[in-house]
């Protein structure tokens, strides 16, 4: 026994950690701009222009979405990979330079986008330089897990490994065809589309940069860890695999709703709203599986604290993949669009559903990777579970009144048919609701910094720990 | 021929693809093997077997 193989957890444990450490980075950032907001002063423009609105939001974005949840999806895949195929990870020193390569471009991204150099494309903003830097190190991902994968001691490839495969592929594609670009000097290049195909490329991109990024590689996780927790297969796996094929087929045709009333065709705005309607379906089909596997032991849900993270980060899914279809309706997003009721969709999926589903796998995680079952306090992961979802509530349900609200304002006319508000006054209204949502953002940072102190704790004086890799046939005896 | 019907039929034929992939998932043929693939999370028990060894000799 002592000779016998190990799973490579330390790629594992250290993007563990850096998931909880960016997080708090970036909800940091999220909570500074929402206060920026409120209050305009901490623009801070006596020191330069560094820290205005305009300069931190994509570094909020950037580092929320790829710095705290890649990390968390490059974690979790790499876990999930090596125990449900029973073997270690594909060339161990390529997955090591993921790590570092991942860490560096959050880095550069930490600088240059304060500095002003953005490629002007939202969520793809980094310059020319850091996207080659992100190809070099999604090539490496993609050869790591697929490595792994052709390696694998069982027949059978894990649903949740598809959806990871699925995310790696699409991530890999929306990139490079996206950061087409033709650079003009080392922090400047521009885009290799023109006018209404730009934007629709962008969008393409957008979107299923969620799809894809935000949702498959999530959903990854839930196929795994959701069962593990509830100690019980998922509901349905023939379920999961038409969720997996019809997420596929459909996801990539919805960005158009991005773009609805503006230069694009009509017909293109048609296609993007009825898929984004057809989506529902899977996404549906995919939480009910989720929620469904814990059927039989509900009564978990009340002592566990992390099934409560993973059961909640499903009903946020359920939420905002209802919210999202509606919303691409044309004459729904007549009203929403450009307001902050999209602020507060984005919010509810990306705090609810992806945030959520995250902590909650990082919490199964971590102790595992100290040779531990449990993090050092149960208590406190309750104490994060409950501050973290009032501060969602707070969020959403801020950004909704006010997001309508702005709508309504924006469309009213007076009977002569000049606008019944000015831009301004719909400003002023919103400050009070900005104000909550700055209060929500405070609670859900709040329980970053609870859950880091957890993790503190759970490791401090421990030894890092790999367990041993356990052949399939005596696994299934 | 027209790009046009070069789309029409990438289009149907996706849709057909995705009825057969539906097809397939729901037939009887597929079930033992999606009973076992479902099995898989379960399959190698992540509790660390050093736990208990450490936890003595701490006390210890």
């Amino acid at each position: 026994m002592q000779s016998q193989a190990t799973y490579n957890y330390q790629v594992v444990r250290q993007f563990a950690i850096m998931t909880v450490v960016w997080g708090i980075v970036g909800m940091l950032v999220g909570v500074i701009i929402a206060a920026q907001l409120v209050w305009p002063a901490l623009n801070l423009s006596d020191l330069g222009e560094w820290f205005h609105f305009g300069r931190l939001r994509p570094l909020h974005t950037n580092a929320v979405i790829f710095a705290f949840g890649g990390c968390a999806l490059f974690a979790t895949s790499y876990f999930v990979v090596q125990r449900t195929c029973h073997t270690t990870l594909f060339a161990p020193r390529l997955a090591a330079f993921t790590f570092w390569g991942w860490q560096l471009t959050i880095v550069l991204a930490a600088i240059t986008l304060p500095m002003g150099y953005t490629s002007g494309k939202e969520y793809a903003e980094l310059e020319w330089p850091v996207d080659i830097l992100i190809t070099l190190v999604w090539v490496s991902y993609a050869i790591v897990f697929f490595g792994t994968i052709a390696k694998r001691k069982v027949s059978h490839i894990y649903v949740a490994n598809w959806f990871f495969g699925g995310f790696i592929l699409t991530v890999a594609l929306l990139h490079l065809v996206n950061s087409a670009a033709v650079p003009v000097s080392v922090w400047k290049s521009y885009s290799a589309y023109a006018g209404a195909q730009d934007a629709m490329v962008q969008w393409w991109y957008g979107h299923n940069a969620v799809g894809f990024f935000l949702t498959a590689g999530f959903l990854g996780m839930m196929y795994y860890f959701v069962p593990k927790q509830a100690g019980r297969p998922v509901y349905s796996y023939r379920l999961s695999v038409v969720h997996f094929w019809a997420l596929i087929f459909t996801y990539m045709w919805a960005g158009p709703h991005h773009l609805h009333y503006t230069a694009l065709p009509d017909w293109t705005q048609s296609v993007g709203m009825v898929f984004s309607l057809i989506l529902l379906a899977p996404s549906w089909g995919g939480m009910i599986n989720g929620i469904m596997t814990l059927s039989g032991a509900w009564h978990k849900l009340r002592t566990d604290p992390i099934l409560k993270f993973l059961i909640v980060s499903l009903s946020f899914y359920g939420m905002s993949t209802f919210e999202g279809p509606m919303m691409s309706i044309k004459t729904v997003n007549a009203l929403s669009h450009y307001t902050d009721w999209t602020v507060g969709h984005v919010h509810s999926g990306a705090l609810g559903w992806v945030a959520m589903i995250s902590i909650g796998s990082i919490y199964y995680l971590l102790p595992r990777m100290y040779g531990k079952t449990e993090m050092y306090s149960v208590k406190l992961i309750t104490t994060h579970f409950w501050v973290a979802t009032v501060g969602i509530v707070l969020y959403i349900a801020s950004m909704w009144i006010a997001g309508v609200m702005q709508g309504l304002m924006w469309r009213a006319t007076n009977p002569d048919g000049t606008l019944a508000y000015s831009f301004i006054e719909s400003v002023k209204a919103s400050y009070p609701f900005w104000t909550i949502r700055f209060a929500g953002g405070v609670l859900f940072l709040s329980g970053m910094l609870i859950m880091f102190y957890n993790m503190v704790k759970t490791i401090a004086g421990e030894k890092a720990y790999n367990a041993p890799v356990i052949a399939p046939a005596a696994a299934h005896a | 021929m027209d790009i046009n019907d070069a789309r029409t039929i990438v289009t149907v034929l996706g849709l057909l693809c995705f009825i057969g992939i539906c097809t397939w998932a729901y037939s009887r043929h597929a079930k033992s093997g999606f009973d076992e693939a479902a099995q898989l999370p379960f399959t190698d028990d992540d509790v660390p077997d050093a736990r208990e060894a450490r936890r003595h000799s701490k006390e210890g």
